[in-house]
């Protein structure tokens, strides 16, 4: 029997231990919000590309920083600016963070659909998150307490979040999900819940996913973010770029991944899985700084 | 063992095997002593990385208040004290369940079960001891969360009480285990006096039995606390994680554990955040020695006795 | 009845009913996972690779990368868990520094899973530079491991009669001659038992492994020691919590609980019965 679980245990060694020898490797990290659209380009990519690896990890935008600040990650995926702390601190550690816009982000707020709420303001929502409001029938629903679901410190759409609509520091009483997928589906389950995700979490090839209601920002009707004419025409207040931050200029497997998803090709991987790609040139010649000239596409 | 006679051949190969007792007698203290080192090492490390933050964060800021937001807008602050209670709660909670259970189960092992019983019932324990903490938080979000939700007509289940439950899961096997073994070692002799006087076997279990056990049940209980109190990923992915000081079973709560697991990849090194969080780490060390120290003080008190 | 029985009958009836509802909880806890997900679980989910985006296709990384790093911990703790145990029983006497020994080991077995993680990425990711691979991973693990190794091995040899050493040493041998021929052979059996279960505690472990190691979604098996590995339980931690399609690999994620649970119990089942047979041939 001990001879069978060492051969056993030597087998599985010898398995993991083939050569695999792969030219080059690209390691990107960070964001939540572009792990699947990042993971979906990489997929692509490496299936022409068999002599470059793309290994793609989450946990957060701050934690994709971080590694790059650490030397760890040749990529890292941040759906913020890098921090002027954090800024201070590549250069004592000289690093050179080049950020490139790869794709737009929509931020959106989902509601389970019970609530019956077609749309809020920022204000109401600032106020729901800060924790001012605490019960649905002060925003036009029923009367039941606001069940608030987001993100941890280290996603930089919990950080986009507090900047641009909150001004001010969450309610002790959100729910720190470990991921953008979880808020999904607590929220699906939750009868007071209401969440943060990207668009791309909650639209796929332009169909929205069932069980949770998509919130319309502003006054009255408000503007649906489901509307892209809307969103590209600027109506939707919540649009931000999707950055990668790299550690000086790209060059040679890291400006290819980077071509590659300006391509057409990549463009359309962006925009099935919910994001808005960028268009314009990208200049990558050797030592040159890759920082594109976003313009968003208009119509479809 | 070998030829006897005094030839240098012979001389040799005795000098040779001396030569090799005494390696190997040095290396086995050597291996030993490691053990020393890691847990030396691990506290100061704790201490050493922990230390370091109090240069920014006062001693009465970290223990004492509750808000923790390290990467926050204008000050950061470092106050643990939500998470000291969301801890606290879930352990406690955990213990109302996990102990009372665990010794039943212990007793009905050590007393009721016929061996054939035993021979069933102790693997399926065995067995529970076996499930890895991601496994049990898994069924935390996908079984007993929804459970509780429907039952408690609560929004959802992302409750300490379901951190309970769950932790009550994972140290059940431990307390069961040392209960177990603290009743089996109360002498025969205690019982039948008892039996010899009139009582019958409950009586004589509950007013003879346990109360002989006495430390040993205690010990059980410590321990399992012990472990309720470090576990990270059942927590982390059933309690909410929310950082505020929970009013009820049914708020969401955030651990120490869960802290150290969701900040540590998103701090640079060096950061005051960086420091901040070993120092949670040290003083969860500190906390679970406490518990480890006292609950192998009662046993070996238990032991002395019986 | 007297009202003696009767209060034994009930009081008695009350330990049986709770000892069966613990039962009947773990059995259906462990009937929901595969009602959910047993359907998934066939050779290809272990066989190949995960698959767009990991929402289909199997686990074979994860299988692999737990397989390579248990060994890994296996090398490490095995060797130094069994000669720490063996100068407990066989050199050291009641002082000071054996007792000083054993209450480490008592208390490192006590210290919660995320410290050991802390302190392999600051002893070993950072400051040995191993980086973030099987190999750090593994060691972290091995620290882990090595406190139930000691005490498996301990009590092993402990069962182990007197007078097989001392007839040894009454024929000439040396104390590290005795323990090689005679005190390790009858004890291997318990040793091993403990081995195998310390190390399938190791393989289910998340925390230790997620700041030394283990990765998301690797396209390669790991090559080397210096390489990042997927794993089975931190494959179940992403499935669950952070993957982008939550509910569409649920699942898969179900199935990964179960391969989990399999190979553990697979493990102590292998364990036990060596225990089994042990005990079967125990020295009189």
């Amino acid at each position: 029997m001990m001879r069978s679980l060492v051969l056993l245990f030597l087998l599985s060694a010898i398995v993991a231990c083939r050569p695999v020898k792969t030219i080059e490797q690209i390691q990107i990290k960070g964001s939540d919000s572009e792990v699947a659209v990042v993971m979906a380009l990489a997929e692509s990519f490496m299936h022409h590309e068999h002599r470059i690896s793309v290994s793609v990890k989450g946990g957060g935008s701050g934690s994709g920083i971080a590694a790059l600040l650490n030397g760890k990650t040749d990529i890292a995926n941040s759906s913020r600016d890098m921090s002027d702390k954090e800024h201070e601190m590549a250069k004592a550690r000289s690093i050179r963070p080049v950020p490139v816009v790869f794709a737009e982000d929509v931020l959106v707020f989902i509601l389970h659909p019970s609530l019956k709420i077609k749309a809020l303001t920022l204000d109401q929502i600032a106020g729901i998150y800060r924790g001012e409001i605490q019960n649905w029938k002060e925003v036009g629903g029923p009367d039941r307490m606001i069940s608030l679901y987001g993100r941890q410190s280290n996603s930089g759409t919990y950080v986009y979040l507090r900047e641009k609509v909150l001004k001010a520091e969450y309610s002790p009483k959100v729910k720190g999900m470990n991921g953008t997928a979880q808020i999904v589906e607590a929220v699906k389950q939750d009868v007071g819940g209401i969440g943060y995700v990207s668009l791309g979490y909650v639209q796929h090839n332009n169909k929205p996913t069932a069980g949770i209601s998509v919130v319309s920002l502003g006054l009255g009707e408000g503007v649906s973010p489901l509307d892209r004419a809307a969103v590209t025409g600027g109506l939707y207040p919540l649009k931000r770029p999707l950055y990668h931050f790299l550690n000086g200029p790209a060059r040679g497997a890291l400006a290819s991944f980077l071509r590659f998803e300006r391509s057409e090709k990549g463009q359309a991987i962006i925009r099935e899985s919910g994001y808005i790609p960028v268009e314009g040139p990208l200049a990558i010649a050797p030592g040159a700084d890759v920082v594109p000239k976003a313009q968003p596409v208009h119509g479809k | 063992m070998g030829n006897k006679d005094l030839t240098p051949a012979n001389l040799f190969e005795n000098q040779k095997r001396h030569f090799f007792n005494r390696l190997f007698k040095f290396l086995v203290k050597t291996a030993a002593f490691l053990s020393v080192v890691v847990l030396v090492g691990i506290f100061a490390l704790l201490a050493w990385n922990g230390l370091q933050m109090f240069r920014e964060v006062s001693v009465f800021q970290f223990f004492f208040t509750s808000t923790w937001n390290p990467s926050a807008l204008n000050a950061p602050s470092f106050g643990i004290g939500s998470m000291l209670a969301g801890t606290m709660l879930v352990t406690v909670a955990a213990m109302f369940i996990a102990f009372p259970v665990g010794i039943a189960l212990a007793a009905y092992l050590s007393e009721v079960a016929s061996p054939r019983m035993r021979g069933v019932v102790r693997p399926i324990i065995e067995l529970l001891a076996g499930i890895p903490s991601v496994v049990v938080g898994f069924i935390g979000i996908v079984v007993i969360g929804p459970f509780l939700a429907k039952t408690f007509a609560l929004s959802n289940g992302f409750t300490a009480l379901n951190g309970a439950i769950l932790l009550a899961i994972m140290a059940l096997p431990s307390i069961v285990t040392v209960a177990e073994d603290a009743l089996r070692a109360v002498p025969r002799a205690y019982r039948e006096a008892s039996y010899a006087l009139g009582s019958n076997k409950w009586t004589t279990l509950v007013r003879v039995t346990l109360p002989a056990a006495g430390s040993g049940i205690v010990a059980a209980g410590v321990l399992g606390v012990g472990r309720a109190v470090g576990e990270t990923m059942t927590v982390l992915m059933a309690t909410g994680n929310a950082l505020e000081v929970p009013d009820s079973l049914f708020d969401a709560v955030r651990t120490m554990t869960a802290t150290m697991a969701i900040e540590m990849g998103e701090v640079p090194f060096g950061t005051t955040h960086y420091f901040s969080l070993f120092a949670i780490g040290a003083t969860l060390f500190i906390i679970s020695l406490l518990f480890n120290l006292t609950a192998e003080y009662l046993a070996a008190k238990f032991r002395h006795q019986a | 009845m007297t009202r003696s029985k009767r209060i034994e009958y009930f009081g008695f009836g009350v330990l049986r009913l709770i000892t069966l509802a613990v039962v009947l909880l773990i059995f259906w806890l462990i009937a929901d996972l595969f009602v959910k997900g047993g359907h998934t679980l066939n050779w290809a989910f272990w066989t190949t690779f995960p698959q767009k985006g990991m929402t289909t296709g199997g686990i074979f990384p994860t299988v692999v990368g737990t397989a390579f790093v248990t060994l890994i911990t296996a090398l490490f703790a095995v060797p130094v868990g069994v000669a720490s145990a063996i100068y407990l029983s066989e050199y050291a006497r009641d002082h000071f520094l054996s007792r000083l020994i054993r209450a480490s080991i008592r208390n490192l077995a006590g210290v919660p899973s995320i410290i050991y993680g802390l302190f392999g990425v600051a002893l070993f990711v950072e400051g040995l530079h191993f980086g973030t691979s099987v190999l750090s991973a593994g060691l972290t693990l091995g620290l882990l491991s090595l406190p139930y190794i000691i005490t498996a091995t301990e009590e092993a040899l402990k069962t182990v009669p007197k007078s097989y050493r001392e007839g040894a040493l009454a024929l000439g041998a040396t104390q590290w001659e005795t323990i090689v021929s005679v005190v390790l052979p009858p004890a291997l059996p318990g040793i091993s038992t403990g081995v195998m279960l310390g190390l399938s505690r190791a393989a289910g472990e998340t925390a230790p492994i997620l700041f030394t190691g283990v990765a998301y979604y690797l396209r390669y098996l790991p090559g080397t020691v210096w390489d990042s590995f997927m794993a089975l339980p931190y494959h179940l931690y992403v499935l669950a919590t952070q993957h982008h399609a939550i509910e569409e690999v649920r699942p898969l994620a179900y199935g990964t609980a179960l391969t989990l649970l399999g190979m553990i119990t697979l493990l102590n089942f292998m364990a036990i019965q060596i225990r089994y047979r042990y005990q079967a041939q125990s020295p009189a």
